[in-house]
């Protein structure tokens, strides 16, 4: 499966459409990590913990919308975007999307 | 009275961990930076043809930075008269470059020199989002790694 964030697959032509594929993906940290988080943001830097959690998070998402392009018979997922929403405290949605095509 | 020792602590903890972070933060930006050099990205090519390219992929990076206490405080007097906010600027100049470095890491693992089409999100996160404490903001940067 081929991704890329541009309107085509460089080398290779698109021969047919699918349509959107998108997976999305909210996820949350148990109240530990949350504390620990906290304690870092006094003293600044890098939460180590969220930077975790939203990569975890965003493989997830890739991942669903990899499976939805593949499910539409599609071997490439072409202009893809992501979108990022903090929806309760503690918790965030990532969401990609893309369009869902065949290349050879 | 104790309450207010204890905000003064945490003013003071705050702004020498802090500027010692964001130091050695910097610091390390600029040797990776360095190393970096052989991966070339431009944020256009959206709808280029590309020519002589056989594969490509597409790469990510993403950093969540946290303000350290007295920054955030800062930023909230500064808020009552308005105008620069020059602490949240850095912060966000530190993120950015930390994704950008960590994208262009990801396109040299993948073994190749150039990125088009990057992008850079950010979004506000973390269970201070929206009080005065300042909470801590996701950077993220994607783009297509062409060879």
């Amino acid at each position: 499966m081929i991704i890329t964030n541009i309107e085509t697959v460089p080398g290779k032509s698109i021969i047919e459409h699918y349509g959107i594929a998108q997976g999305s993906s909210v996820r949350a940290k148990h109240v530990g990590r949350d504390f620990m988080a906290g304690l870092k943001n006094l003293f600044g830097g890098e939460l180590k913990g969220y930077t975790e959690l939203l990569s975890e998070s965003r493989d997830e998402a890739v991942e669903r919308m990899i499976q939805q392009a593949r499910s539409m018979g599609a071997n490439a997922v072409v202009n893809v975007r992501f979108s990022t929403s903090a929806i309760t405290i503690g918790a965030s949605e990532i969401f990609a999307y893309g369009t869902a095509v065949k290349v050879q | 009275m104790i309450q207010l020792g204890l905000i003064l602590a945490l003013l003071v903890a705050g702004y020498f961990l802090g500027t010692a972070r964001e130091k050695s933060h910097f610091k390390s930006l600029r040797e990776r930076e360095q190393n970096l050099n052989v991966i070339s990205w431009r944020s256009n090519g959206k709808k280029e043809k590309f020519e002589n390219i056989r594969e490509s992929a597409l790469v990510m990076g993403h950093v969540v930075i946290g303000q350290d206490y007295f920054k955030s405080f800062l930023a909230s007097l500064i808020n009552i008269v308005g105008g620069r906010v020059g602490v949240y600027e850095s912060l966000l100049d530190r993120g950015r470059r930390e994704a950008l470095c960590r994208l262009r890491q990801d396109a040299k693992e993948w073994g190749c020199t150039e990125v088009v089409n990057v992008r850079f999100e950010t979004a506000l996160i973390g269970q201070n989002q929206g009080k005065q404490k300042g909470g801590a903001v996701e950077v993220f940067a994607y783009g297509t790694a062409v060879k």
